[in-house]
């Protein structure tokens, strides 16, 4: 059963996943011994040089046509056209040489989809190999391991286009409709719970002791060591206090210091204006400034019962404030959405969609590493670490290599999930070349000199990979 | 530890662990502990964003508005099919329709085509075989872009610009280069022996090819079908490119939705999840016969 995802992967079928097809280990490398693989490619070989029964060549012309009409016409024509066409102005009226490679490379808008292509190649493709390959580690031993590779695999058989719909929901920017932002400011929450009293203020009238002074609230008189200060603030519920809230009571004062109580000054129905009625609480956790001269001379927080105390305060007079961090709106998420999160946050996506293919590749290649291999080096005395990075890594890098080739081309592709989960206005600043290529020739922008050019660039850019490729074909017949 | 594993050789688990100390025991058991806690967190990370997609399909806009979907957690009664209804009697079932017609004849036609061409590459022999088998592998990474421009001429030129066979047709250009690449491999280890007897007793090719070859590639043409199905189910950029309005996919229907994305949640959350059904299913149910055929040593 465990086996169910150890095969060689299955994937969203794009015709680039063959990459790592080209090399990746098969059926045969993983689950037979390395024997067997040759006997069959030399059996394989040995067939193909055998030709005495087979048919005249001619017959081959029959099976191969089909096929070779359909790629003539539509991918390698297209290939001539497109060299041809990217040399010709937006109508394709007039040659213009290289001026729309020229384009590309000058001006701003292009410049920004290579940049951002550029951080996809680097960024991306490591990202989602590192995780296949801890994934594939750690789902080794566990019972529940194929469960847990069908869930992580299971995005690659949804569209890009529907992955971007759920990360467009999961990227909202307001906490309550946002699963990203509800998960962070809910742990931001956890670690920072006391900044929380916003909307807290003093009475605005001359009679409270305290008023507002750029955000902070501060004494309205100056005030002196061994003086007690009574800071009352309105304004919120008395549910929403924290449920550690003591009845507020008076700090005892003491000779050379400042000591104070902040608490919520409303009672329900009644109470005394300025003074601490029975139970009205404390406000607790709330920092606490002693400024004189405009410096800060020393801080303190507010116990459970609203006092705050400050020891040893040099003579003088000072000003009680409580700086403004106290009273800020609640943590409100990050904007992912924004343009400046907005490549990190589909990059995000992509991981999500792509970690499934890694996983699964890495784990037919872990399970075809030799145990005996492993368990030498053990006996040897190896630690756990030295034998996984000097051992498994190694016989690891061909998969890993396949996987990140894979990527980098699939990262250079890149389209559906910058065109779905960018919103239009940031769109600019998410722009890849693929995107920018569909924009240019067909989402409006009228100009498919320039559309072809980019389509050129891509395929440049995309060669290396395909020498690669080849090359390896050609290693594993030989 | 080291010294007892040696002493206590022949314990070896499928984990490929080897019975140890006791100290490294319990070791392994809270951080294998550690270790799950870790991947069930994982798993919640991958499984979250889809069930977030599902809920949000299931509740009413004035919830979705108000409230994030896991307070359906405590409050299951605000799920309702309305979404779903309203989709569907607003024409989204022609899109669904589309999605078929394009994406059942794209993979049947890539699936016969590349078979013969993999026979071809396989098992006849003929000048230039090697060297065209190398342009096939070549063509795999050749990005679809390139091609978008030249064929819009060429079908504006034919009168299929617009249709749904011109969108068949480019996916099934573009599927054949990995379609030939697999089944050829496939095919080069179907043992000699029985295609030499096949030939002996004078079959014609196409007959070995149709009654002995292909029936026994089931496994390598059920993974690639379901590689060509995925693809063009998923597909948004071909749609994007060649379907006009009434030959539309529900990728490009639910794209053109996506500008208002904030008012048109009730569309594109229940659109996108019943555009995921389909896949999700073939992909689990097929996952089994795929793997066996790949367990059996098939898929070369």
């Amino acid at each position: 059963m465990t086996d169910r995802l150890d095969g060689p992967q299955t994937s969203r079928g794009d015709d680039d996943d063959v990459v790592a097809r080209g090399g990746s280990p098969g059926p045969d490398a993983t689950h037979e011994t390395s024997e067997t693989t040759e006997t069959a490619a030399r059996k394989a070989a040995a067939f193909g040089s055998s030709g005495n029964l087979g048919p005249s060549p001619k017959v081959a012309i029959y099976f191969l046509l089909p096929a070779f009409i359909l790629l003539g016409a539509w991918v390698v024509y297209p290939i001539v056209y497109s060299i041809i066409r990217s040399l010709y102005d937006a109508n394709g009226g007039t040659f213009v040489g290289l001026e729309n490679y020229g384009a590309i490379f000058s001006d701003s808008g292009t410049l920004t989809t290579i940049r951002n292509n550029l951080i996809w190649v680097v960024v991306a493709p490591s990202l989602v190999t590192v995780l296949g390959l801890i994934f594939a580690v750690l789902t080794e031993r566990i019972r529940w391991a194929t469960a847990f590779k069908l869930v992580v695999f299971m995005p690659m058989a949804v569209s890009l286009l529907a992955s971007g719909v759920i990360f467009r929901l999961v990227y909202e920017q307001d906490p309550d409709k946002g699963l990203a932002n509800a998960v962070i400011t809910s742990v931001h929450d956890v670690f920072a719970a006391s900044s929380g009293y916003p909307g807290a203020r003093p009475r605005e009238n001359d009679q409270a002791p305290a008023l507002v002074d750029k955000g902070a609230v501060v004494t309205r008189q100056p005030v002196q060591a061994g003086q007690q200060v009574l800071i009352p603030l309105v304004g919120m519920k008395p549910e929403a206090l924290p449920s550690d809230a003591a009845a507020a009571r008076s700090a005892p004062a003491t000779p050379g210091g400042l000591s104070g109580t902040v608490w919520l000054d409303f009672t329900p129905g009644g109470g005394t204006v300025n003074q601490m009625d029975g139970n009205e609480k404390g406000l607790p956790e709330i920092t606490v400034e002693a400024v004189s001269g405009g410096a800060v001379k020393a801080t303190t927080t507010t116990a459970a019962d609203g006092t705050f105390h400050f020891a040893g305060l040099p003579a003088g007079t000072y000003q009680v404030r409580l700086p403004q961090s106290n009273f800020t709106q609640p943590f409100g998420g990050v904007t992912w959405l924004g343009p400046a999160l907005i490549t990190p946050a589909i990059i995000g996506a992509f991981i999500w969609v792509w970690a499934g293919f890694a996983m699964v590749l890495i784990a037919a290649g872990l399970s075809a590493i030799p145990r005996d291999a492993l368990e030498a080096a053990r006996i040897d005395g190896a630690t756990e670490w030295q034998v996984f990075r000097r051992i498994t890594i190694p016989l690891l890098s061909p998969v890993l290599l396949v996987v990140l080739v894979t990527m980098i081309i699939n990262t250079l592709k890149v389209f559906d999930l910058v065109f779905v989960i960018a919103p239009g206005s940031v769109q600019p600043n998410a722009n890849v070349i693929a995107l920018e290529m569909w924009r240019v020739s067909f989402g409006g922008g009228g100009n498919q000199g320039l559309g072809s050019a980019l389509a050129i660039f891509l395929l440049v850019l995309v060669l290396p990979f395909m020498a690669i490729n080849i090359r390896r074909f050609r290693r594993e017949q030989a | 530890m080291t010294t007892l594993t040696a002493s206590q050789p022949g314990t070896t688990g499928s984990a490929g662990g080897v019975q140890r100390g006791i100290a490294s025991r319990v070791l392994d058991k809270v951080g294998g502990g550690l270790v799950q806690v870790i991947l069930i967190v994982l798993a919640l990370f991958w499984l979250l964003p889809t069930l977030g997609l599902l809920v949000v399909s299931l509740r009413g806009d004035t919830d979705n508005n108000s409230s994030g979907w896991w307070t359906f957690f405590t409050k299951p009664a605000q799920l309702t099919f309305d979404n779903y209804s309203n989709l569907l009697a607003s024409g989204f079932t022609s899109s669904f329709w589309n999605t078929v017609a394009i994406t059942v004849p794209a993979t049947i036609l890539v699936i016969g085509i590349a078979a013969m061409a993999g026979y071809a590459f396989a098992w006849i022999e003929f000048p230039g075989r090697d060297g065209l088998f190398l342009v096939v592998i070549a063509l795999l990474v050749v990005p679809i872009q390139i091609a978008l421009i030249p064929i819009a001429k060429m079908y504006g030129f034919l009168g299929i610009f617009g249709s749904i066979p011109g969108v068949v047709l480019f996916h099934v250009a573009f599927g054949l280069p990995f379609a030939i690449f697999l089944l050829r491999n496939f095919f080069v280890g179907i043992p000699k022996e029985l295609l030499e007897a096949a030939r002996m007793d004078g079959a014609a090719e196409w007959k070995i090819f149709a009654t002995v070859v292909f029936p026994l590639a089931k496994p390598a043409v059920a993974s690639l079908g379901i590689f060509q199905f995925l693809w063009v189910w998923n597909d948004l950029l071909v749609a994007l490119v060649y379907a006009d309005t009434d030959a539309q996919p529900m990728t490009k229907a639910l794209q053109s939705q996506m500008r208002q994305f904030g008012t048109n949640v009730d569309i594109l959350a229940p659109g996108a999840f019943l555009s995921l059904i389909i896949p999700l299913v073939l992909f689990f149910s097929f996952q089994r016969y795929f793997v066996q055929g790949l367990l059996a040593g098939s898929v070369k």
